[in-house]
C-alpha cells in the first residue's frame, strides 16, 4: 500500500456552501425585481443596471490590480454592489450617477479597508450615500413615471406622505411598483420573491428584516399621524419607499450585521427606529439608507455585547450568585 | 421511553451509515503483527513488563497501569514479543513506546483468565470496579478515558444517572449500531455492571432516531430490568458528545472546563464499553478486542470488523476488499473529528471506533477565503461559542481574548469548521489558541 495520501486537520467534510455560491444566490434573489425595474421603467433603468455593475466590477478588478492583489471579481461580491447601488436610485438619473457610486463603494467603502469581510459599513448604501450629497437634485428627483416612462416633477409617495398629502396609490399599485421611486424599490412582490428565495436557502437571518420591517410598522402605526397615536399608515410605511428593498437585501449584509442571531434581531429593530425617526420628524422623507448605515457603525458595539448564552453558562451564574450572598 | 430537553446548537451532516449499517460483524483474524501502543487511553502510559523474545499468551498481561489515571495492556492473542520500541502512534502523531507482537496463529488463552460471574447479581461492586482497572477498559467511544476512574467518583459527587451513549453522532461509523443489533443482551448485561460499579440505580440507554433496528433490540433487552430507561433522541451531530448528551437527555449542562459530568450527577459510557465489560465479567476477557468500522466510498466492501487491537490498518482496508480506486484520506475515527492518516501499517488502538476512507475525488482543495461574519459558525456551536472570534484572536495572537471568548471550552467537534463557506480551518484556530493558552497557564504554575 504505497498510496500517497491525504493528511489535513479534521473535520474531513464539508459543507457544500461557499462564499461564491451564497453570492450568487443573492444575485439570482436580485434578479426579479431588476427584471421588473426593466419592465416598469424601460431602458434607463436597464442601462443603470449595467452601468452600475460593469463600473463596481471593473473598479475592483483595477484596484486589486493596481495594489498587486489577486483578482477576485468572480465572487460575485462586486455585482450585488453594482445591483443594489442602482436599484436605490431613481430611474431617470444620469449615468455617471451609477458609474461615480459604484466606484466610490467598492474602493473608499470597501477595498480600502481590506476588500471582502473587511468592510465596515454596506459599500452599495456608502455609494448611495455619496451620490446623494454629490448631485442632490437628481438623485433624489429624477423620478419617471412607470410604464409611459416620462419625466414627472411631482414629488414620490413617501414625499407625499410626510409633507401630510393623502393622494398615494392603492394597494395593488403598490405591491406591483405601479407608482414613482427608485427603480428597485417599487416592485414590492418581486422583491417578496427574492426574500422569499433566500429566507428558504437560508442565505439572510428572518431576525433582520422581521426586526426592521415590524419596527417600522408599529411605529408609524403608533405614531405616524401627527396628533393623534396608533392611527398611523404602518402598511404604507412598509410599502412605500425602500424599507422591503432595504430590509431584505441590504440589512441582512453579512459583513456589516452582527454575527449572532440576537444581535440580528437588536440590528434590524435598530435600523427600523432610525428610518423611522427620519422619516417622521427628519428632513428627508425617506430614511432607510441612514437607518442601515447607522446600525452598520454600531455593528462592532452589538458583536462586543451580544454573545450567546455558552454551555454551562447556568453553573457559573449560579456560582456568581452564591459568591455574592457570602460576601 | 425518557422526555427529551432542548439541545442547542449542532449540525444536519450526511449520514452515510447505509454503507455498512446492515453489515453483520465479522471476526477479522489474525494479521503478521500486531502494535500494542503503551499510551492508548487519557493519561499516563502504561508501563511493558515483556522484553523481545517473551512468549505470551491471550489476555496475558503485558503492560501494567502507572499512576491514577492510566490503563492496563493485555496481549490479544498468543505469540511472541517481537521488540518493544518506539512506533508511529496515528492518534497522538508522534513516536510513542509500542509492544510489538508477533501471532503464533494458536490463539491460547492465558490460564488467568476465569469467568466472574454469570448474573450481575453476583459478583460486588468493589470487584467490578478492580476488573474494570485490570482488564485495562477505557471509553470506546473515541476519547479512551480510564473507565475505573470514572466508576469511582469522590464521595461528594453523588452520581444520580448513567447514561449509555448509543448515539453514534458522527457520519459514517456502525460499529455501536451493530452490537447494539447484534449482541442487545451482553451490552444491557455490562450496563447494568457498570451501573453497579457506580452504585447508580437509574440508567438510560440512549440512541439517535437514525437506528431503529438498534433501538428496537435493546428496547427488547432491557425490558425485565425495571432501573434501565431507553431515550430516542432526534438525529443532529454532534449529540453523542457526552457534555451534548447530558443537556438533551437529563437537561443539565456540565459546568465549564474543569467541570465533569460527575459535577452534575451524570457518568456517561459507551455501548462498546458496556460489551467489553459485560466480555469481562462473564467470561473474563482483558480488552484485547474492539468492534471497527472499515467503510466509506473509497473501499471496496464496508465492513464491520472485530478486531484485535493492534492490528494494522492496511490489514483491515485489505480485509474490506481493498480500495475502491484512487484513495483520498484514510481517517482514523469518524470524518468530523477523526485523524487523517499518514501511514497504513499504524495500528488501531482501543479508541479506533472505525476507519473512513475517502475517495481522492471526494477531496476538494478549497481556497481558505476571508471570514465574511456569516455567524453560521456561531449558530453551529453546540457549546454556544463565537468561533469566529476566537479564530480571530487566535489567528492574530492576542491570546487573552481568544480565552475570554472561552477557547478552552471548545470540544473540537469540527461543527464551525464543516459550516463555513470560506473554508476556513476554524478548528485548527482554536485548537492552536488552546494548546497555546495551557501552555501559558503551565508556565505561570511552574513560576509559582
Amino acid at each position: 500500500m504505497g498510496e500517497k495520501l491525504i493528511v489535513t486537520p479534521s473535520p474531513h467534510i464539508k459543507s457544500p456552501r461557499t462564499v461564491k455560491g451564497v453570492m450568487l444566490g443573492v444575485v439570482i434573489s436580485l434578479l426579479p425585481a431588476c427584471v421588473g425595474a426593466v419592465v416598469l421603467f424601460g431602458m434607463n433603468a436597464l442601462l443603470i443596471l449595467i452601468t452600475s455593475v460593469v463600473s463596481a466590477v471593473v473598479a475592483e478588478a483595477l484596484w486589486q490590480r493596481a495594489t498587486k492583489q489577486e483578482i477576485t471579481v468572480g465572487d460575485f461580491s462586486a455585482v450585488i454592489t453594482g445591483l443594489l447601488l442602482a436599484m436605490t436610485l431613481p430611474p431617470g438619473v444620469p449615468l455617471y450617477v451609477p458609474a461615480v457610486g459604484s466606484v466610490f463603494a467598492i474602493v473608499i467603502a470597501k477595498q480600502i479597508f481590506g476588500g471582502l469581510g473587511s468592510n465596515f459599513v454596506n459599500p452599495a448604501l456608502a455609494g448611495r450615500a455619496f451620490v446623494l450629497a454629490a448631485w442632490p437634485m437628481s438623485v433624489a428627483g429624477a423620478w419617471l413615471n412607470p410604464l409611459t416612462h416620462d419625466a414627472v416633477s411631482s414629488p414620490t409617495p413617501l414625499a407625499v406622505l410626510k409633507g401630510g398629502g393623502t393622494n398615494i396609490p392603492g394597494l395593488w399599485d403598490l405591491l406591483i411598483g405601479n407608482r414613482t421611486g427608485s427603480l428597485g424599490e417599487t416592485s414590492i412582490i418581486l422583491l417578496l420573491l427574492g426574500g422569499l428565495f433566500l429566507l428558504v436557502t437560508k442565505i439572510i437571518d428572518w431576525r433582520t428584516p422581521v426586526g426592521f420591517l415590524g419596527t417600522l410598522f408599529v411605529g408609524t402605526w403608533v405614531f405616524g399621524k401627527p396628533g393623534a397615536l396608533f392611527q398611523g399608515d404602518g402598511l404604507s410605511a412598509i410599502l412605500l419607499g425602500g424599507a422591503v428593498l432595504g430590509a431584505f437585501f441590504m440589512a441582512t449584509d453579512y459583513v456589516t450585521s452582527p454575527v449572532t442571531p440576537k444581535g440580528r434581531l437588536i440590528f434590524g429593530i435598530g435600523a427600523g427606529l432610525v428610518t423611522l425617526l427620519i422619516r417622521l420628524w427628519g428632513g428627508y422623507p425617506e430614511g432607510v439608507t441612514y437607518g442601515i448605515l447607522f446600525m452598520n457603525l454600531m455593528t462592532p458595539i452589538i458583536d462586543r455585547f451580544v454573545v450567546p448564552k455558552y454551555y454551562g453558562y447556568e453553573h457559573d451564574a449560579r456560582a456568581r450568585k452564591s459568591a455574592e450572598g457570602k460576601r | 421511553m425518557v422526555n427529551l430537553k432542548r439541545g442547542s446548537g449542532g449540525i444536519a451532516v450526511p449520514e452515510k451509515k447505509e454503507l455498512s449499517s446492515s453489515a453483520k460483524i465479522v471476526d477479522a483474524g489474525l494479521p503478521n503483527e500486531l502494535v500494542l501502543f503503551l499510551s492508548q487511553h487519557t493519561g499516563a502510559p502504561a508501563s511493558a513488563l515483556v522484553k523481545a523474545g517473551d512468549s505470551v499468551k491471550r489476555g496475558q498481561l503485558v503492560a501494567s497501569a502507572q499512576g491514577a489515571v492510566s490503563a492496563a495492556v493485555h496481549a490479544p492473542t498468543s505469540g511472541k514479543v517481537k521488540a518493544v520500541e518506539d512506533r508511529y502512534h496515528p492518534v497522538q502523531g508522534r513516536l510513542c513506546q509500542a509492544i510489538v507482537l508477533e501471532p503464533d496463529g494458536l490463539n491460547e488463552l492465558d490460564e488467568s483468565l476465569r469467568p466472574r460471574a454469570s448474573a450481575v447479581e453476583d459478583i460486588t461492586k468493589e470487584d467490578l470496579v478492580a476488573l474494570a482497572r485490570e482488564i485495562g477498559l477505557v471509553g470506546l467511544g473515541g476519547a479512551a478515558f480510564p473507565t475505573a476512574v470514572k466508576l469511582t467518583p469522590p464521595p461528594n459527587r453523588p452520581i444520580d444517572t448513567y447514561l449509555l451513549n448509543g448515539i453514534e453522532c458522527e457520519p459514517y461509523l456502525t460499529a455501536d449500531d451493530r452490537i447494539m443489533v447484534e449482541e442487545p443482551h451482553d451490552v444491557a448485561f455490562g450496563f447494568r455492571a457498570l451501573m453497579k460499579s457506580a452504585g447508580v440505580k437509574r440508567g438510560i440507554v440512549c440512541i439517535e432516531d437514525n437506528k431503529p433496528e438498534a433501538i428496537e433490540a435493546m428496547r427488547e433487552a432491557i425490558k425485565p430490568f425495571g432501573e434501565l430507561e431507553l431515550a430516542v433522541v432526534p438525529t443532529r451531530y454532534p449529540r453523542g458528545g457526552e457534555k451534548q448528551l447530558i443537556q438533551v437527555v437529563l437537561g443539565r449542562e456540565v459546568p465549564p472546563p474543569p467541570g465533569l459530568p460527575l459535577d452534575v450527577g451524570v457518568i456517561v459510557s459507551n455501548v462498546g464499553t458496556a460489551y467489553a465489560m459485560a466480555q469481562a465479567v462473564r467470561k473474563g476477557l482483558p480488552l484485547v478486542e474492539r468492534i471497527v468500522t472499515v467503510t466509506g466510498e473509497g473501499v471496496k466492501t464496508p465492513c464491520n470488523f472485530r478486531s484485535l487491537i493492534g492490528t494494522p490498518v492496511s490489514y483491515l482496508i485489505e480485509l474490506a476488499g481493498g480500495f475502491s480506486g484512487p484513495v483520498g484520506k484514510v481517517i482514523m475515527g469518524g470524518p468530523m473529528m477523526g485523524v487523517s492518516l499518514k501511514d497504513l501499517n499504524a495500528p488501531i488502538v482501543k479508541g479506533t471506533s472505525g476507519l473512513v476512507v475517502l475517495q481522492r475525488g471526494q477531496i476538494k482543495r478549497e481556497k481558505v477565503l476571508p471570514c465574511i461574519k456569516c455567524g453560521r459558525c456561531v449558530e453551529a456551536c453546540p457549546m454556544g461559542l463565537l468561533p469566529v472570534w476566537i479564530a480571530a484572536c487566535s489567528d492574530s495572537g492576542y491570546l487573552e481574548d481568544a480565552e475570554k471568548y472561552r477557547a478552552m471550552d471548545c470540544i473540537e467537534c469540527g461543527c464551525c469548521a464543516y459550516e463555513c463557506p470560506s473554508k476556513r480551518p476554524l478548528v485548527q484556530s482554536i485548537k492552536l489558541a488552546k494548546n497555546r493558552i495551557t501552555a501559558k497557564r503551565r508556565a505561570l504554575a511552574a513560576k509559582k
